[in-house]
């Protein structure tokens, strides 16, 4: 039973991200050049399962770049801190050309066994700018900014009372950065709204991420901003609306989620593969590649709020987008933990 | 202040602390009867982890939601069993085999979940337990929505503090039960089987503790997350302390420490959260435990047998 409704997600998600993929790798232009060469043989660390969020989209990037015959992918999930410079040292040994992963808990060691496989090239998520003593390591993260502030326009138009409820899980730049890109957009649209922001001081603990959720709704939030699972089914229970992050939940939660910035790596990996392909690759930050200019973040469609969010709103976020886009406007970045309002 | 009394009389903050204190209500009764036998189980925390995804799984594979629980009861006392192999008739160290246990039920979840579902985005989710409209109960004002706006599992939670407590003091099997954590040998003196009766105990202890778990995956919350246990099996090993081993008092400690969670979680939206930093506010219940631990633990009758294993015949 289990098995075949897992089948039947495994072919829809997987059309979607086969299909994703090749689009983005055809729009960069690259997949006639690589397709002539060897597939390149990437490799993924990662100390989450993958489906954790940020994690999915890497890999789901990954795997698509592999349906279209781009690279050869292995990974290793749940990989804990301490065991990652291991991993990463057996992949680097068996031949990897380019590993990507998540080092944020491991940055110093990491970088220590970057330096003993120069041939290889590292593309790993950092809280650290790139350094030219470590030639060989591109890091990136979700710089998806300008698309959270888009969804903040929505949100902004969507909230009656102004009052937004916002539940994360620890205040890292990653997750700074895009709720004040979201607060932003939020004040485009409804100058006056007011912000409740809690940590629950967990990346996976979404009963206690609902609880906070419940208890925002309790102190006047009527629209949620969910950077945790767990947020958007409080929003569900209670009757309020929600924001998406990184991924699109709306499937799930279709009269509660209104629009979702969703990140793309696709456009990271392509630029890194290209490099890795030209022996190019050198120590540079790969995160301008999540901006949306790049076509690495966007806003997901609104689907079942299609005709529900004010005009306005919409015009206004048309008009953002397009200045993100011709580079005339830049979306703030902000690395401060936000506090409520 | 003022923020705090508010805080204290609106109905949905009792309502909040009866849903937090669920799993732990579960998992500190399994802890609780495992002790009373002389046993500790360390393996709480995996076996917590192994249930929410065993009842969870259940469910999405197909069967109603209480199929499902009993499904993670079962698991849970399979991996109780495993537990009382080791350190009742064999007499390991209960530590070494509780932690083993806790790592092997972790990672027989992940295990498991990867087979069944070998590549999602995001785990499934399922139709969990819905808060119970209890006809006039759950219409008073204040009250109905305090207390009276809680799934059936929590109920269950309550409904075993009390089973718990009678079987404990009114019955000749919680007296075996008792006995067999305090004087060993009195037990053997009386025919019975000090084994069989441990035996049982984690068994049936760690059965409960899987349904804790699976409180968090089918009524907390309706999937299922690696981390999502997140430390609670522990926190139920120092409300068993707290508790001084009697049911009761673990019940009433565990309800204490969702207070203060509860609270923490809306302290936070207060004035006071601009200028605490969220880490002083998440540090309160435990810190407020420690406190009350310390204040409570000072009279606790520690169960006179607890980790010494027990040897027919040897004196």
């Amino acid at each position: 039973m289990a098995i075949d409704k897992t089948a039947g997600l495994l072919t829809r998600r997987g059309l979607l991200k086969s299909t994703g993929g090749l689009a983005a790798f055809a729009s960069t232009g690259l997949a006639g050049k690589l397709m002539a060469q060897e597939p390149i043989s990437v490799a993924g660390i990662y100390t989450v399962p993958v489906e954790q969020q940020w994690v999915s989209r890497i890999h789901v990037a990954a795997e698509a770049a592999k349906a279209a015959g781009l690279i050869s992918y292995t990974y290793s999930e749940n990989t804990s801190n301490t065991d990652y410079p291991r991993v990463m040292r057996e992949y680097a040994e068996s031949g990897a050309q380019l590993i990507v992963g998540e080092i944020f808990g491991v940055e110093q060691e990491a970088r220590e066994v970057v330096l003993d496989y120069p041939e290889t090239a590292f593309l790993l998520g950092s809280s650290f700018l790139p350094d030219e003593s470590y030639p060989n390591l591109g890091v990136f993260d979700n710089y998806i900014q300008d698309a959270s502030y888009l969804s903040g326009i929505i949100a902004g138009a969507m909230s009656e009372s102004g009052n937004i409820g916002m539940v994360g899980g620890f205040p890292i730049p990653e997750v700074n950065r895009l709720m004040h890109a979201f607060m932003a957009g939020v004040k485009e649209s409804k100058p006056e709204a007011t912000f409740q922001v809690s940590f629950i001081g967990s990346w996976f603990d979404p009963p206690k991420a609902k609880e906070t959720a419940f208890a925002m709704i309790e102190n006047g939030a009527d629209l949620l901003y969910a950077e945790r699972f767990g947020v958007s089914d409080a929003a569900q229970e209670k009757g309020v609306l929600a924001i998406g992050n990184v991924i699109d939940t709306q499937a799930d939660y279709p009269d509660t989620v209104v629009a979702s910035a969703l990140w793309d790596f696709g456009p990271t990996l392509a630029a890194a593969l290209a490099k890795v392909a030209d022996g190019s690759f050198a120590a540079e930050n790969y995160g301008s590649y999540s901006f949306m200019k790049e076509g690495g973040c966007a806003l997901a469609p609104l689907g079942t709020f299609e005709g529900k969010v004010p005009q306005a709103a919409l015009d206004l976020v048309a008009a953002k987008e397009a200045a993100i886009k011709d580079g005339s406007f830049t979306t703030l970045i902000n690395d401060e933990e936000p506090k409520s309002s | 202040m003022t923020e705090i009394v508010d805080i204290l009389i609106s109905a949905s903050f009792w309502a909040a602390v009866l849903r937090i204190a669920s799993p732990l209500i579960f998992a500190t009764l399994g802890e609780l009867i495992c002790e009373r036998a002389g046993v500790l189980n360390l393996g709480i925390e995996g076996i917590m982890v192994f249930g929410a995804f065993a009842g969870w799984m259940a469910v999405y594979a197909g069967l109603g939601l209480w199929p499902g629980v009993l499904v993670a009861l079962l698991a849970g006392m399979a991996f109780g069993a495993l537990h009382a192999l080791l350190t009742v008739p064999f007499g390991l160290s209960q530590h070494v085999v509780g932690l083993g246990i806790t790592m092997l039920a972790t990672s027989s979840a992940y295990y498991a979940y990867r087979l069944a579902l070998p590549e999602v985005t995001s785990p499934p989710r399922i139709a969990p337990f819905q808060p119970l409209h209890i006809p006039v109960l759950s219409d008073i004002p204040w009250l109905g929505q305090a207390l009276f706006s809680q799934t059936a599992l929590t109920w269950a939670a309550f409904g075993c503090a009390a089973l718990v407590a009678l079987v404990l003091y009114r019955t000749p099997l919680g007296l075996a039960v008792r006995a067999a954590g305090e004087n060993p040998q009195a037990v053997e003196a009386q025919g019975l089987s000090v084994a069989a009766i441990r035996m049982g105990a984690v068994i049936v202890g760690s059965g409960l503790m899987a349904v804790g778990g699976a409180f968090l995956t089918m009524s907390a919350f309706s999937s299922f997350f690696f981390e999502m246990v997140n430390g609670r099996g522990w926190i139920c090993i120092a409300l068993v302390v707290f508790g001084a081993w009697k049911p009761g008092k673990a019940l009433l400690g565990a309800l204490l420490f969702a207070g203060f969670d509860a609270l923490q979680i809306r302290l936070q939206q207060t004035p006071m959260g601009q200028v605490v930093p969220y880490q002083v506010f998440l540090m309160i219940p435990y810190v407020l435990s420690i406190l009350a631990l310390i204040l409570m633990s000072r009279r606790a009758e520690v169960p006179a047998a607890l980790m010494t294993p027990f040897n027919r015949g040897e004196r």
